[in-house]
């Protein structure tokens, strides 16, 4: 049995020297396969005793077992160290760029309407629209605003003819939902408006968002809470508001809505001319001439409507201190509201 | 309107400040824009006389004036002003004396004449922008005095931006009357007693459009002496309302519109013929109006003119021939009520605008004209002397605007302004408005409206009166609570912030430009339209409607690309303006411009320029969106600013609906691009439509695959072909896809390879190869039929 040791010993050192799966393998079938060494010895137990048989055959196959585990345990060495090795040859720089399109962004103004939009669908107002160019009577006379009214040369109306023009606000549309619809009612009224004016201050188009509510019993107070409401939710603040009278010819009464400075927060500053003050929009209880001209009975319903500049709110909102930058789209100011 | 606060509290004078005074009538609805001192900040300077002027012994230009200053020696002064001479009033700064911007005057010496002091100019003390001399001041000018306080300089301009329908208070007066009531303040009217006429002397005065003119008040006032001045006062508060000096006929006329609210004009007597007639225009009579301006009339403006001519546009302005002049003698003094009708529109239709035409617009308190007519015969007689007739008045009661008697309802407060306002204060508050307020019953009110306030007429307009005197933001608040009726949300319509978002991911900017554009650009992307011009564009770049949004982005494409920008993918949607036979078509379309690197400059890969199909591959996945995308097709078309090889029609259930291309290239010069740009319109309708998705059953049984070469000449269109492989691969083909294109070696010239992969699956077995096999040759056979393609060998 000296030979069993020994080539216990062989097979041990074998093992050792095997560098992959292949060369352990083949120690596998040297030692232990069908005519392995090892397994050799086992036929030469018929040369022994009865007595020495079952003793030799019990340190033979002992012997087999230590060069198994002795296998297995350099075979789960062998692919630890072959995991080790595609662990550190498949290391990347996890800090590298990601591959692919970068996302492009909407323009501001949109993402200002479609948060004055998301306010008013969550308290049930439906958009609506319509033509930009339009005709006298929807952007005037239905709105009281008759030829003559010096209301028209607030306006700076853009014209094709004596009757055509391109609107100057987004009211035409309110016109055209009372025609078309029975109270009662509840739209806003987003859209691109034109005035013949162009200076720091003023671009020739611009956005407005314009809200209609007719139905029985509506007050100055159902007003006064909806504005409110729509500049704290849209400013993310607890901010002072007020109503101040002014003139439309279409509703009556007329407000001019101010809120606190969102920049100074009312102290005063550049931005608010130092009164602490900015004015943001303008409403009111809607005209019964107006309801006349579209055929709404004004013993029976009442209404009020507002409107907006959506890149003043837009200017305020994101600190755009010149209004000729929105149109144009100079990637450099666009890419700034991803 | 521009006013004085001195002056106005002259009037009404409440315990507020400057302050105060503006915000409360801020949120009366008087809305001030702007507050300014009517002068610098300055002190130390005073009244003074210059006793002798020499010429200063080193300079051409200067002088060296002895001053008197009322206290102690004469002082000298060496000043540069060429008409600094002796006898004159002046405004001196003395030594220690702080001129605006902290000026501090100290002893100096010019060219080594000694100077203690110096004569100011109007601009130096920031009184206008005179910088033409120094101040004269009138002779009586009380010598030593402060000058602050003889010209009471103390004193703000307050602007306030009135609404239209606040004519009333275009004048002192009116904005008194304002500030009386929000105060409670009694106002002190100005005096404007009937002046007794000294000469008997008329002037003919017919009204032919009494509609137009209701009422005309004319006085002719005898011997004036226009070389008079108008005295510094006067002058003062004309400055600080914003208005010039001209001479004291015309001051006094201006003086009293300012003050009364009452525009008013006064003629030369000698310049009229036979007497006054008030009617229409004769279409293509001339005026030369006062400031130069020659026009020719037309038969809808209303005039003032005489027997031979007209002399006046009527509530606008002035002939120059007919007006006062140096040589004037004897005045014709008018003062008229033109109703707003009559003027509005009709200077804007000339393009004027005047102090007149803007209140008479407004309207004017048609019970005013008599008033104004003696209280500027009262200034007139003061300043320039003169015997003034009596009052001429034509007057048509039948035409002249009856005041507004009113029902107010209780009921209406209640329910308008929600508001609860016990019926004292409601008659208090109206009665302080000057109003006439009879109870009728318990629940409403006969209200008269004063004349001057002839923009109420309705019961809005009282219960707005109300809220503004109430104060707007005492009213009651009530938070939206009414009932909501849900409202239907079309499940298959691409809602545009989803489209808009889906091009974001894909790397697009939106952009947003004007809808008007320049006509060389439209005509550059679409020659076949005549687009819709403005009339009165605003600038020539910006002249014509928009028949698509190319022109726009392009612009933008051009803006960024003259900025260095590499990649640029811009999308927009807007309307878009096309005209049809005898109408408009106005809808909405998206559209986009691509140029630059297929990715973004990047470490992976290297870089490729943007071509067809990625933009095409951005557009289907648009399209996608709708789960519709089958119902879109792209076919071979043409368009004048596109590439004629690389030009797609979109198509959508068979009709055109939009066209995505490579820019022309003979048009880059002409845009000013760097190319390739790529451009895509389609109409926003047809990106918006899709479908409810159809859910069809799992089937339990394997699929089969079967790949297929096939060569065809390089014009067959790819989609036609494998619009013919899904005709004939039978119902249960669930996927096709073409998974290689090839040219080149191993293909014949001028043909190319299309590999497909087809893939089958049957809803209840196992497909054979007999099966598969008759439908792959069905399939190879029609090909070849069709389109002459062969099996790749």
């Amino acid at each position: 049995m000296e030979n069993l040791d020994r080539l216990l010993a062989q097979g041990k050192e074998a093992v050792n020297n095997a560098t992959d799966s292949a060369a352990l393998d083949q120690v596998r079938v040297d030692f232990l396969g069908k005519k392995g060494q090892l397994t050799g010895l086992l036929k030469s137990l018929g040369k022994l005793s009865a007595e020495e048989r079952p003793k030799a055959g019990a340190a033979i196959n002992e012997a087999k077992q230590a060069l198994q585990a002795a296998i297995d345990g350099k075979k789960s060495e062998l692919a630890s160290v072959a995991l080790n090795e595609q662990l550190a040859r498949e290391r990347i720089d996890v800090t590298l760029p990601g591959r692919g399109q970068e996302n492009g962004g909407l323009h501001p103004v949109t993402r200002t309407l479609e948060r004055i939009e998301s306010f008013f669908s969550a308290v049930g107002y439906g958009v609506e629209e319509g033509p930009e160019i339009e005709d006298d009577f929807h952007n005037f006379e239905a709105l009281n605003i008759p030829s003559h009214h010096p209301a028209r040369a607030m306006h700076d109306t853009f014209y094709f003819d004596a009757h055509t023009l391109l609107r100057t606000h987004t009211s035409p549309v309110q016109i055209r939902t009372m025609e078309n619809q029975e109270p009662p009612i509840r739209v806003i009224c987003p859209g691109r408006v034109y005035r013949c004016d162009s200076d720091l201050t003023h671009t020739p188009m611009f956005h407005q968002v314009e809200g209609l509510l007719v139905d029985r019993d509506v007050s100055f107070a159902d007003l006064k809470g909806t504005v409110e409401e729509f500049l704290r939710v849209f400013f993310e603040q607890e901010l002072a508001v007020r109503f101040r009278p002014s003139y439309f010819p279409f509703t009556e009464p007329s407000a001019e809505v101010d809120i606190a400075c969102v920049m100074c927060q009312g102290e005063g500053c550049r931005v608010c001319s130092h009164t602490g003050w900015l004015e943001v929009m303008g409403c009111g209880m809607v005209h019964p001439k107006v309801f006349q001209s579209c055929g709404v009975d004004t013993e029976k319903y009442s209404g009020f409507a507002f409107g907006m500049g959506v890149e003043r709110l837009a200017m305020l909102r994101y600190g755009v201190n010149d209004l000729r930058l929105f149109f144009e789209n100079d990637l450099r100011f666009l890419g700034q509201f991803r | 309107m521009k006013f004085s606060e001195q002056w106005l509290r002259e009037w009404v004078n409440p315990a507020i400040d400057t302050d105060a005074l503006v915000a409360q009538i801020t949120m009366a609805g008087l809305e001030v824009d702007s507050v300014e001192p009517v002068a610098g900040a300055f002190s130390g300077v005073i009244v003074a006389e210059v006793v002798s002027a020499e010429q200063h012994p080193n300079a051409d230009k200067l002088r060296v004036c002895s001053v008197t200053t009322g206290a102690g020696e004469p002082v000298q002064v060496v000043c540069g002003a060429p008409n600094a001479r002796a006898g004159i009033k002046v405004a001196f700064a003395q030594v220690g004396a702080v001129l605006p911007g902290n000026f501090k005057i100290k002893k100096a010496k010019l060219r080594q004449v000694e100077s203690f002091g110096m004569l100011c100019s109007n601009a130096e003390l920031e009184l206008s922008d005179d910088h033409d001399g120094i101040i004269e001041l009138a002779p009586d000018a009380p010598v030593g005095t402060d000058l602050r306080d003889y010209l009471g300089l103390d004193d703000q301009m307050i602007e306030v931006d009135l609404t239209p329908n606040r004519g009333d208070c275009l004048g002192i007066a009116g904005l008194a009357r304002e500030v009386g009531v929000l105060n409670k303040e009694a106002v002190n009217e100005v005096e404007c007693a009937a002046v007794a006429a000294t000469i008997e002397d008329r002037f003919p005065v017919e009204v032919e459009s009494p509609d137009a003119c209701p009422r005309y008040i004319g006085r002719v006032i005898r011997n004036v002496n226009l070389s008079a001045q108008s005295p510094l006062w006067m002058q003062e508060r004309l400055r600080r309302s914003g208005v010039r000096s001209i001479d004291p006929v015309v001051d006094v006329t201006n003086y009293v519109m300012l003050e009364l609210g009452q525009p008013m004009h006064a003629f030369d007597l000698a310049q009229l013929n036979g007497g006054i007639l008030v009617r229409m225009a004769n279409a293509g009579e001339q005026l030369t109006l006062l400031d130069g301006q020659e026009l020719t009339l037309n038969p809808e403006t209303l005039v003032i003119a005489d027997q031979r001519r007209p002399l006046a546009l009527a509530g606008i302005m002035g002939g120059e021939d007919s007006g006062v002049s140096a040589e004037t003698r004897d005045i014709f003094l008018e003062s008229a009520f033109f109703s707003p009708l009559a003027v509005a529109g009709k200077a804007r239709s000339y393009g004027l605008h005047t102090d007149s035409s803007h209140r008479f617009e407004r309207g004017v308190d048609p019970e005013l004209q008599r008033r104004a007519t003696e209280r500027a015969t009262a200034l007139l007689l003061e300043i320039v002397g003169g015997e003034p007739g009596p009052v001429i008045e034509v007057a048509s009661e039948a035409h002249l605007p009856r005041s507004a008697e009113i029902i107010l309802r209780a009921e209406r407060i209640r329910k308008v302004l929600a508001l609860e306002l016990p019926a004292a204060e409601v008659e208090e508050i109206l009665s302080r408005l000057g109003m006439t307020v009879a109870a009728q019953n318990n629940d409403s009110w006969i209200v008269s409206v004063p004349s001057y306030r002839f923009d109420i007429s309705l019961e809005e307009d009282l219960l707005e009166e109300l809220a503004r005197i109430y104060g707007y933001n005492r009213l009651p608040v009530c938070s939206s609570t009414a009932t909501l009726a849900l409202r239907p949300k079309a499940e298959t319509r691409q809602t545009l912030p989803d489209l808009r978002r889906a091009l974001v991911a894909r790397g697009y900017q939106e952009a947003i430009t004007y809808s008007f554009v320049e006509p060389r650009l439209q005509q550059l992307f679409d020659p076949a339209r005549e687009p819709v011009a403005l009339a009165n564009p605003i600038s020539a770049d910006m002249a014509v409607m928009r028949t698509t949004l190319w022109p726009g982005l392009a612009r933008a494409m051009q803006h960024n690309q003259h900025r260095q920008q590499s990649r640029v993918r811009l999308f927009e949607t807007g309307m878009r303006f096309i005209p049809t036979d005898g109408g408009l078509q106005q809808d909405q379309v998206l559209a986009g411009v691509v140029f630059g690197s297929r990715h973004p400059e990047g470490w992976t890969g290297k870089r490729e320029a943007v071509d067809y199909f990625d933009v095409k591959g951005d557009l289907e996945a648009l399209l996608a969106l709708g789960g519709n995308r089958d119902a879109y097709r792209f076919v071979s078309a043409e368009h004048p600013a596109l590439h004629p090889g690389q030009t797609a029609a979109i198509e959508f259930d068979g009709r055109q609906v939009g066209v995505l291309g490579a820019l022309h290239p003979s048009h880059y010069d002409a845009l000013d691009l760097n190319g390739p740009v790529f451009l895509f319109e389609i109409a926003l309708s047809a990106v918006q439509a899709g479908k409810l998705p159809a859910f069809a059953p799992l089937s339990k049984f394997p699929e089969t695959r079967r790949d297929l070469a096939l060569v065809v000449d390089q014009s067959i269109h790819v989609d036609e072909l494998l619009s013919l492989v899904r005709e004939q691969a039978g119902e249960w083909l669930t996927q096709l896809t073409l998974f290689d294109v090839y040219a080149g070696e191993g293909i014949e010239n001028g043909k190319k390879s299309l590999a497909l992969g087809l893939t089958w699956q049957h809803p209840s077995h196992t497909l054979t190869d007999e099966e598969i096999n008759s439908v792959f040759s069905a399939i190879v056979n029609a090909a070849q039929e069709r389109f002459s393609a062969a099996l790749r060998g």
